[in-house]
């Protein structure tokens, strides 16, 4: 955890100021008794009550000094703590959003979101906490110890004995209660894994009548949380006891020598008064210092998981040397390109090769896992191929920069993912510099402005985060609009049809046709009437290519091809 | 938004573990609808802990009158010090003085005498007038101070104490009739309370240090903290599980109505919103039960047993310390009311920045895909500062709370040294009375503000019980009627008759539909996305209830068959895959408790997905993660198709289930489906052309409702809306072919 407080930096000097205010505020607390001891002393046993509300008056004066030093402390300890919080969220988010899909898919959506909000905010709790408390304590100690010094060396023992007990103590139950505490952690993700299966999946349980079993399978989670959290209890049950016998022993074993050496008049009243709130301030202190220790490994769980995103580093980045000129445009070819999903045994795509010139629709089809997404993916460089050459205009994506290449591709995904915001929010998203017209003409040509006008607002009607409010056609409609204002060389849709009625989706591609007559289009699809008039079909088969040529070509040549085909349409379909 | 994030997004507004959360001053605190209602309700819930309870609360009062019980002892062996202290001082300072002044004294008899003696040596005059001076001077009155002065024993040879005690206040009456003493006696600068203290102190303790009292005090005491660490470790004991154990029913008590509730329970309530429920709520009121409900008891009996005991030492000084409470009560909450306005606005921008980095991270290859990072970052950045400046002053404000309390607090301090110095030095109270006090009073703030924090922590708590109850007042499913009836060789017989159904009271869905399918048939039901197919399903399966008619199968009324032997004739397989994380083996096993290796195996073929599984490193044994990540959405479906076909139905409902398995795996499916299909009703919910043409029957959906029903041939002649969608197939087509 600690190593993440290098980004408090830019903060050295709020810092030390923090240290200096701390530093004055419990020497403030620390003056209290002293003076008090005083009171005794000077005023007391002199009868001199001058003295007594001369030096009260000192105190209140103390005392006000004190919580302004705590309040200045406080003011830049929360500026620095937030502060670290601020710049960690940022490089975080920076950090992602310079990952390939790669580093995404490896730390899995979910925890990223957690590592970038929840976990950095505990990292900036445990420091407010420790820069108000943890600063203090450390210093309330040895404060507590010199000043005790000073009063009296010959009871200086009793805190000898006392200090490293009190901190045996707690670290001993905090030692056996720290592990249990990781483990309810983990019974609590099992009950919530458990309970979100129930809730998915009513349907299945209840058709499948399992309502029983799935009872037993909550409460085995139930009992066995349940059983931990009571184990820990047990332990935290000795906690305070311990901690307030040996604080209480202390206090007893002070007055009971301090008493001793009054006797002998090695020692005087006032002394052995300040000496019994010192040794008390002191193993408060202690006690302070123990939450430290139970509140620091939660966060260094939390820190942990924020270093393993600052240290991963994107996998894809811009080679040093960027070729940015072409001398064609809308050229696409794959050269013998192999490639390899990180940590999988077998290569996802063999030696493909392929080429596709604008005015071209290239389709790809083929069964579930036989390397059609990944293909796409490789073209706008979400991924980096094992071997082989993927180029665009002549160019090796990898000795371009990334900026310029995806700008000649408009990407239409599988799964149509929008943003909160506006329609034509949306649609912008694909090129910020489009006028509203073009956004018009674009959703016309996706076939979404009929439904767009049914909505409140038209193109301003606000989109769900998620975008739950719309369908998962009318998404894809949106989705493919975005892409056609980009106006880009290269077109490629991943099976983004796919949620579109039949009447849609014709009058869609019927549209696209003449919008995107100029560009080269890559199209991965189901239906064979999707890809039946493409002017290139290749056909994957388990990451190879099985064949490549139009309709005809391969329905005569192509068994793969054969068998989509008989499943899907009729003899004369066929034909 | 998967569900987990709902979960966090829901759980980031409130409770611990949220931002700034969790126990910090001037955090937004939570209201229950029904405080009083749902308190009750929750208490009644900890009624079977009763004698647990009773246990702890003995304990807590026994071990904190104890903790309360004990400085005050303690003050006694302060005070006997003290007194012993002062006594020793005295003695030795009057001692000393006694010697010097029976010198001068002495000294000057001696004078005296020498100049007598002189005087009858010279007899001269004015050595006589000298004389006659001096005798005038010491008047009778001094002269008997004197002489009764000289008569008292030397005090250090002096053993008893009252004897001690009466020289020293003869010493001091006496002194003040002679100039000698005057002047010495001055040494012991004391008020006339702390001399007739001292004087009483002596009497008591001869100015000796009385170990053997002192001693006895500590040994009480030692045995006090041993009993009250005792007695406070068996009450954590006890309690330790009650807290625990109380949630543990509820949590069961939750999950057991899940199971009760209707269908549409499920499909209004977000998932998320359910789970945090059912987590974050009890996890909170879980907490609360076992920190808080010790600490409300402790807290109590602490600041009654403190306020006593104040009082038993000084009703003055326990007034200066109560007039303390109002600066507390003033500061707490002028600053918890601008603190919590503070946190509400982190709270919203917290909120802002995790829908942007949810977003931006779920959709993060559209952000690469259009270059869209750097406006990406920037708007982050800006919502991030935007959160720093509300951060920074949330946490100030509310960091502001300690140092001002402390503040208050050592005002008391100060006072009470102030004015408790003052007394001891008229004797109104001892040393060790004023250390005890101190004692008292600073400890007295934390109890104080920890009942000020349990009471915000209570209203959250109850709040969030609330929330739990919710569920459990959810309306059940109706239940299965008594005399249920068993099909026993159902053969699949379907019949709707007149049936109405609404989701909503005021939209109807179907009215007055008409069904009959017979054993074996299919029935296609097709429609543009969004049509609400799945309410066919709900239906068939008694999920919802319907509003009118009939649904029979082989016809018996379904709503006279339970609800567990209906279900057991259907085998569906569901748009949304479910698998849950457990091994392949078990998933496709889910369907048939105890089915052996080789039925599953059997079932797997059947449905082509054995291969696949043989492919993967630990087989039938592979165990699938959290979100089944590990196998691809077509695999998925393979599967939940295996386990369709384990189950063995009488009905089928095919839930698009083929649409997100590739066209040449779906071939091999709709063989096994076929041979499945045979001899078996079927409710294909599809997008295929092929499968629809074939089924005996079409029912045509939009927007939610039938609009169309009849065979291929019926509707294609009947020129509705199927006709056009099925057009549309071709037109398209022609409409590319006409273009390329």
């Amino acid at each position: 955890m600690f190593r993440l407080f290098k980004f408090t930096k830019p903060y050295t000097p709020m810092i030390i100021f923090v240290l200096i205010f701390v530093f004055l505020q419990t020497l403030g607390d620390l003056y209290l008794p002293t003076l008090m001891s005083d009171i005794i002393n000077k005023g007391v046993m002199q009868g001199d009550n001058g003295k007594i509300v001369q030096i009260g008056g000192f105190m209140l004066l103390v005392a006000g000094g004190g919580a302004l030093c705590a309040i200045i402390a406080s003011y830049l300890s929360s500026k620095v703590a937030v502060g670290l919080g601020t710049i960690l969220r940022s490089k975080v988010f920076e950090r992602v959003e310079s990952y390939s899909l790669h580093e995404v898919d490896k730390f899995g959506t979910a925890t990223l979101i957690t590592r970038s909000t929840n976990d950095i905010n505990q990292v900036q709790m445990v420091l407010i906490m420790i820069l108000r408390m943890m600063i203090s304590a450390p210093m309330m100690a040895i404060g507590g110890i010199i000043m005790a010094l000073r009063e009296d060396k010959s009871l200086t023992w009793v805190l000898a004995i006392a200090i490293p007990v009190l901190a045996g103590v707690i670290a001993l139950i905090a030692s056996r209660m720290i592990p249990l505490f990781r483990r309810i952690q983990g019974k609590i993700d099992r009950i919530n894994l458990v309970l979100r299966e129930k809730l998915v999946g009513i349907r299945v349980i209840r058709a499948f009548n399992t309502v029983e079993h799935e009872a037993k399978r909550f409460e085995e989670a139930n009992v066995d949380l349940t059983e931990n959290y009571i184990k820990v209890n047990k332990i935290m049950a000795f906690m305070m006891p311990c901690i307030m016998l040996v604080m209480n022993f202390t206090s007893l074993a002070v007055l009971w020598f301090g008493g001793i050496f009054i006797s002998k008049g090695s020692m005087d009243l006032g002394a052995l008064s300040a000496f019994t709130q010192y040794a008390m301030q002191i193993m408060f202190s202690m006690l302070m210092l123990s939450l430290m220790f139970i509140m620091v490994p939660r966060a260094q769980a939390a820190a942990v998981r924020i270093n393993e995103v600052l240290e991963t580093l994107p996998g894809i980045t811009d080679n040093e040397n960027i070729k940015n000129t072409f001398s064609m445009k809308g050229f696409v070819e794959f050269k013998g390109v192999t490639f390899t999903y990180q940590g999988a045994e077998q290569p996802a795509l063999r030696d493909i090769s392929f080429s596709a010139q604008p005015g071209e629709v290239t389709a790809i089809i083929g069964s579930t896992g036989s390397g059609k997404s990944t293909l796409i993916n490789l073209i706008p460089r979400f991924y980096d191929v094992d071997s082989g050459n993927i180029l665009i205009d002549g160019v090796d994506v990898r000795e371009m920069s990334q900026e310029t290449l995806r700008a000649k591709i408009g990407f239409v995904p599988q799964k149509a993912v929008l943003f909160s915001g506006t329609i034509s929010e949306n649609i912008r998203f694909g090129n910020t510099q489009v006028s509203d017209d073009d956004i018009r003409h674009a959703a016309d040509v996706a076939q979404a402005t009929e439904f767009i006008e049914t909505v409140d607002g038209g193109f301003e009607h606000e989109i769900a985060q998620g975008g739950t409010n719309v369908s998962g056609g009318q998404k894809q409609r949106l989705s493919i609009a975005r892409a056609l204002v980009r106006k880009p060389e290269v077109y490629v849709f991943d099976d983004s049809f796919s949620a579109l009625d039949f009447k849609t989706d014709a009058r869609l591609r019927a549209a696209l046709k003449h919008e995107i007559a100029e560009a080269t289009v890559i199209i991965v699809a189901q239906r064979v009437g999707t890809v039946r008039d493409a002017d290139r079909i290749i056909v994957l088969n388990e990451g190879k290519i099985s064949g490549i040529g139009t309709h005809k070509e391969l329905l005569e040549t192509n068994q793969v091809y054969q068998e989509i085909v008989s499943s899907q349409l009729s003899e004369e379909e066929i034909a | 938004m998967s569900e987990q994030n709902q979960n966090q997004n829901r759980g980031k507004g409130r409770g611990p573990g949220g931002f700034g959360g969790g126990g910090h001053f001037g955090a937004p605190v939570q209201k229950a609808k029904d405080f009083k209602g749902t308190l009750k309700r929750l208490i009644k819930y900890l009624k079977p802990h009763t004698l647990h309870l009773v246990i702890v609360l003995v304990f807590a009062v026994a071990s904190t009158s104890f903790t309360i019980a004990a400085p005050k002892i303690m003050s006694k062996a302060m005070n006997r010090l003290q007194d012993a202290y002062m006594a020793k001082m005295m003695l030795e300072k009057m001692s000393d003085a006694q010697k010097i002044v029976v010198d001068q004294i002495n000294q000057q008899m001696k004078q005296m005498q020498q100049m007598q003696q002189m005087q009858q040596m010279q007899k001269s005059p004015s050595a006589s007038t000298n004389m006659q001076q001096q005798q005038s001077k010491i008047n009778p009155e001094t002269a008997k101070a004197i002489q009764d002065f000289i008569k008292l024993p030397m005090l250090n040879t002096v053993k008893k104490a009252d004897q001690k005690a009466d020289i020293v206040q003869k010493m001091l009456d006496l002194g003040k009739k002679m100039p000698q003493a005057k002047s010495n006696t001055k040494n012991v600068k004391l008020t006339k309370d702390q001399i007739k203290g001292a004087i009483k102190a002596i009497r008591e303790t001869n100015g000796k240090y009385d170990f053997h009292y002192i001693g006895n005090i500590a040994l009480i005491l030692l045995g006090m903290y041993v009993i009250s660490a005792i007695f406070s470790l068996i009450m954590g004991l006890v309690m330790s599980g009650v807290a625990q154990k109380t949630v543990r029913d509820l949590r069961r008590e939750v999950d057991q109505k899940l199971a009760k509730l209707p269908l549409k329970y499920f499909d209004n309530h977000p998932h998320g919103d359910t789970l945090s429920r059912v987590t974050n709520d009890l996890d909170t009121v879980a907490n609360t039960l076992q920190q808080s409900l010790t600490q409300i008891i402790t807290s109590v009996i602490t600041i009654i047993g403190y306020i006593i005991m104040m009082l038993t030492i000084s009703p003055i000084l326990t007034l200066i310390m109560l007039a303390t409470m109002p600066l507390y009560i003033i500061s707490t909450t002028v600053i918890a009311k601008r603190a919590q306005k503070y946190f509400a606005s982190q709270q919203k921008e917290l909120g802002d920045l995790s829908s942007h980095v949810e977003e931006m991270y779920t959709g993060h290859k559209i952000v690469k895909a259009f270059g869209q990072e750097k406006n990406s970052i920037e708007r982050f950045n800006e919502i991030n500062k935007n959160l720093y400046s509300a951060g920074w002053r949330a946490q100030f404000i509310s960091g502001m709370m300690f140092p001002l309390m402390n503040f208050v607090s050592n005002l008391g301090y100060v006072g009470i040294c102030i004015v408790g110095g003052l007394w001891i030095t008229k004797n109104i109270l001892g040393l060790g009375d004023i250390l005890a006090f101190i004692q008292y009073s600073r400890s007295f703030t934390m109890p104080i503000a920890q009942t000020a924090q349990i009471a915000n922590v209570i209203q959250s708590t109850v709040a969030c019980a609330e929330r739990v109850f919710e569920i459990l007042d959810e309306s059940e499913e109706i239940p299965d009627s008594q005399d249920a009836k068993v099909i026993e060789f159902p053969s699949g017989e379907v019949k709707f008759e007149h049936v109405d159904f609404r989701y909503n009271e005021d939209v109807p869905v179907i009215e007055n539909m008409n069904l009959d399918v017979k054993p074996g048939h299919t029935i296609a039901i097709v429609g543009p996305t969004g049509a609400g197919k799945t309410t066919l399903v709900n239906l068939l399966m008694r999920f919802y209830e319907i509003n009118a008619g009939k649904i029979s199968i082989d016809n018996v009324d379904i709503r006279d068959i339970k609800r567990s032997d209906l279900r057991k004739m259907f085998g569906m397989v569901l748009q949304d895959t479910w698998l849950f994380n457990g091994t392949i083996k078990d998933n496709i096993a889910y369907a048939k408790q105890g089915a052996t290796m080789e039925e599953i195996v059997r079932a797997a073929k059947a449905a082509h997905a054995d291969h696949f599984i043989r492919t993967l490193p630990e087989g039938y044994d592979t165990v699938l993660n959290e979100e089944a990540t590990n196998i691809s959405q077509g695999q998925k479906q393979l599967l939940t198709i295996a386990r369709a076909i384990l189950a063995d139905p009488t009905i089928l409902i095919l839930d698009e289930a083929t649409s997100s398995v590739d066209t040449r795996t779906e071939v091999l499916i709709q063989k096994a489906m076929s041979n499945l299909m045979k001899g078996r009703t079927s409710f294909v919910i599809a997008h295929r052309l092929s499968t629809i043409r074939d089924a005996e029957q079409i029912l045509v959906m939009n927007k939610g409702k039938i609009i169309e029903m009849g065979n291929h041939q019926d509707l294609i002649a009947q020129g509705g809306f199927y006709a056009e969608l099925y057009n549309s197939q071709f037109t398209g087509q022609n409409l590319d072919s006409e273009i390329g």
